[in-house]
C-alpha cells in the first residue's frame, strides 16, 4: 500500500470514523465518563495527603496530577484491541483487507476521528477544573510546546500496542486476555493509578525505562513542569523510540499473522 | 484472466470430545487433524467469462475465491489473477478485483450508504467524474433512488444486498468474485441481481466467478461451472453438457383431459409424479421420440413439454455418486 495513497484517503476516513462517533454517541459518552478511575484516585489521595503532603505531592498536587492523568487518558484513548480481534474471530477483517488500504491505517483514522468528540465535550469540564489547580502546573513554555507531540506519541504508542497485541488473534483464538494483563501491568507502571514518583526508588528506576512511562505519564510529567528542557527533549526522543519500534513490530507481527488468516466464516 | 495450477489449501483443526474431561485432557494435549479445504486444483477462466463454481457445503468454493481475491495464502500451488500474485495484495491487484460475500458486509451499519460510497471514492481514488457517473449508472440498474440516504440498518436485506453490490462495484473491478450475492433474497430480488451482474459483465467486459446454492443463479448467469466436490475439480464445462451427462435423462410433461392409470404411463416411461390432470415422466434420451409419439397417441394429452431434469437434482445425483464415477 502506498504512503500517497493512504494519506490521500485519510480525511475521507477520519470524516467518515467522526460521523461513526456521532451515531454511536450514547455509547461513547457513556463509555467517556467510564473513564474515572483517576478521580477515584484523587479523593483517596486527596484523602490521604489532607493530613500533610505523600512525597513531593500535596492535595493539590494531587489534583494536578489526576486531572492531567483524566485530560491525557481521555486525548491518548483507543479500542483498536477489542475491534480487531472481534473481527479477526468473525471473519469481518476480510471485508478491509478487501481494499487497497492497510487495516491498520483504517482502524488508526477510526480510533482518531473519535478524539475530537471526546475533546469536545471533556475538554471545557477538565479545563475548568485544571483552573482550580494552575498554580500546581509546569510555567516552561518549552515543554508546553513539547506537548502535542508527546500526547501524539502516547496516543500513537497506544494504539501500536493495542494493534500488537491485537493481532496476535490472528494466531491464537483469542488476543483479549493477553490485553488484560498488559492492561493491569501499564494500569501500575504508566502512573495510572500511582504517580511513578511515588513507588519506591528500584521500581521508579524500572518503571522510567519501561515504555508504560510514555503511554501516559510522561505528557502528565511535562504538563506538571516537571523536567528541565533538555530532559524532557531527551524523553520525547525515547518516547518516539518506542513508537518506532511498536510500528516495527506490528508491522512483522501483521505480515506473519495474514499467512495465517483463515478468513472465518461465508 | 485467472489462471490457477495444483492449488492446494489446508487448515488445521483442533478435535475435541464433549465433556468436562475432554476439556480438562484438551488443556495439555489437543490433537490436530489437517483439513484439505483444496486439493489440485486446476483451471483457468478468461477475460469477461461468467463462471459458476458449484459444489455442496464445505467443498472448496468459497476458500477458493478467498484464495484468488488475496485473502488467503495458499499451502502450495501457483495462483494469477489479472497477472498479479493475490496474497501479495498490491494495491493495482486490489483495484481489479471485488468479492462480495452474500453474509458480509463492507457498508457501515450505522451511517447511509453514500457515506460509504464517499468513503471508497476516496480508498479507491475514483476521479469525481467517473464516480458521478457509475454512481448514477448503478442507481439506475439497481433501483438505489432514495436507498443511499437511510442508514444501512434501516434497510431490507434486498436494499442492503443492491446497496452492497453497488460499493463493491464503484470503482469498476475487472474481476468480480460473488460468493452466494443473493442469499436470503426473494424471487425478484434475485431476478434483478441477476440481470444486473449480467449487464455489468457485458457493459465492461468484466470476469465474474459465482458461488452459490441457488441453481437459479448459476443457470441463468454461468454459461461455464466448475463443479468442485472434497477439494477437487470434478467438472469443467457448460452447464448443459453437465446436465446431459449426468442425467441423460429428459422430463416429459403430459397435461391431461382425464385421469389415465399408472400402468398405462408405465408402457411409455418411469413415472415421476402422476396426478389427475397431470404427469411427469422420466424417459431416456434416445426413447424419447417413440416416447412421445405413443403419449400423443395412446393418452388423453392435451398439453406435452420436455424439459431437462431440475438442476438441483443434477447436482445431487452427482455428489451422491462421488468423485469417481463424478461427471465422467
Amino acid at each position: 500500500m502506498s504512503l500517497r495513497a493512504a494519506a490521500r484517503a485519510y480525511p475521507a476516513l477520519l470524516r467518515t470514523g467522526f460521523a461513526s462517533a456521532v451515531a454511536y454517541r450514547a455509547e461513547f459518552l457513556i463509555w467517556m465518563f467510564s473513564t474515572n478511575m483517576p478521580l477515584i484516585m484523587l479523593a483517596l489521595w486527596a484523602a490521604v495527603a489532607r493530613s500533610g503532603p505523600v512525597g513531593a505531592y500535596s492535595e493539590r498536587g494531587f489534583a494536578a496530577y489526576y486531572l492531567c492523568t483524566l485530560l491525557v487518558r481521555l486525548l491518548t484513548g483507543s479500542w483498536v484491541v477489542w475491534e480487531l480481534t472481534m473481527e479477526i474471530r468473525q471473519g469481518v477483517l476480510a471485508m478491509r483487507l478487501l481494499r487497497p488500504i492497510h487495516p491498520l491505517v483504517a482502524y488508526s483514522a477510526e480510533n482518531l476521528a473519535a478524539v475530537p468528540l471526546r475533546g469536545m465535550v471533556a475538554l471545557p469540564v477538565v479545563c475548568i477544573l485544571m483552573w482550580s489547580v494552575r498554580g500546581q502546573l509546569g510555567h516552561d513554555p518549552f515543554l508546553w510546546i513539547m506537548l502535542p507531540p508527546a500526547l501524539f506519541g502516547a496516543w500513537l504508542l497506544t494504539f501500536l500496542v493495542m494493534a500488537l497485541i491485537g493481532t496476535l488473534a490472528l494466531y491464537f483464538e483469542s488476543a483479549t486476555s493477553i490485553f488484560e494483563a498488559w492492561l493491569g501491568v501499564s494500569a501500575v507502571l504508566s502512573g495510572y493509578l500511582v504517580p511513578l514518583d511515588l513507588f519506591p526508588q528500584a521500581v521508579q528506576r524500572i518503571a522510567l525505562f519501561l515504555p508504560f512511562r510514555f503511554l501516559l505519564s510522561f505528557p502528565v510529567e511535562l504538563m506538571l513542569g516537571k523536567h528541565g528542557a533538555q530532559h524532557a527533549l531527551a524523553l520525547l526522543g525515547a518516547q518516539w523510540l518506542y513508537v518506532a519500534a511498536a510500528l516495527l513490530a506490528t508491522n512483522l507481527v501483521w505480515r506473519a499473522g495474514l499467512r495465517r488468516y483463515a478468513a472465518y466464516g461465508g | 484472466m485467472i489462471e490457477v495450477d495444483r492449488l492446494h489449501k489446508s487448515y488445521f483443526v483442533h478435535r475435541r470430545d464433549p465433556g468436562l474431561r475432554a476439556a480438562l485432557r484438551s488443556l495439555w494435549h489437543r490433537p490436530r487433524e489437517e483439513v484439505k479445504a483444496v486439493d489440485g486444483v486446476t483451471f483457468r477462466v478468461g477475460a469477461a467469462e461468467r463462471v459458476g463454481f458449484l459444489g455442496p457445503n464445505g467443498a472448496g468454493k468459497t476458500t477458493t475465491l478467498k484464495v484468488l481475491s488475496g485473502l488467503l495464502h495458499p499451502t502450495s500451488g501457483q495462483v494469477s489473477v489479472a497477472g498479479h500474485t493475490p496474497q501479495d495484495r498490491s494495491r493495482e491487484f486490489l483495484q481489479q478485483i471485488t468479492l462480495v460475500m452474500g453474509q458480509k458486509q463492507q457498508l457501515l451499519w450505522d451511517l447511509p450508504p453514500s457515506e460509504t460510497f464517499l468513503l471508497n471514492r476516496a480508498i479507491y481514488d475514483i476521479p469525481r467524474p467517473q464516480y458521478q457517473e457509475t454512481v448514477a449508472e448503478l442507481t439506475e440498474l439497481l433501483g438505489l433512488r432514495g436507498l443511499l440516504d437511510k442508514p444501512t440498518r434501516q434497510l431490507s436485506l434486498g436494499e442492503r444486498m443492491k446497496c452492497e453490490l453497488a460499493v463493491a462495484l464503484l470503482h469498476r473491478p475487472r474481476i468480480l468474485f460473488l460468493d452466494e450475492p443473493t442469499i436470503g433474497l426473494d424471487v425478484t430480488m434475485q431476478a434483478t441481481v441477476h440481470g444486473f451482474v449480467r449487464a455489468y459483465n457485458e457493459r465492461f467486459g468484466a470476469t465474474v466467478l459465482l458461488t452459490s446454492h441457488y441453481m437459479d443463479d448459476v443457470a441463468a448467469l454461468c454459461p461455464r461451472v466448475l463443479v468442485i466436490d472434497h477439494g477437487h475439480l470434478i467438472y469443467d464445462g457448460s452447464l448443459d453438457e453437465l446436465v446431459r451427462r449426468v442425467r441423460p435423462d429428459k422430463r416429459v410433461l403430459l397435461k391431461l383431459s382425464r385421469p389415465v392409470e399408472a400402468r398405462d404411463l408405465q408402457k411409455i416411461g418411469g413415472i415421476v409424479s402422476h396426478t389427475d390432470a397431470q404427469a411427469v415422466l422420466q424417459v431416456s434420451q434416445s426413447e424419447l421420440q417413440t416416447a412421445v409419439q405413443r403419449a400423443l397417441a395412446q393418452l388423453p394429452v392435451i398439453d406435452l413439454t420436455i424439459e431437462d431434469p431440475p438442476l438441483e437434482e443434477v447436482m445431487r445425483e452427482l455428489f451422491e455418486r462421488g468423485v469417481s464415477e463424478g461427471a465422467a
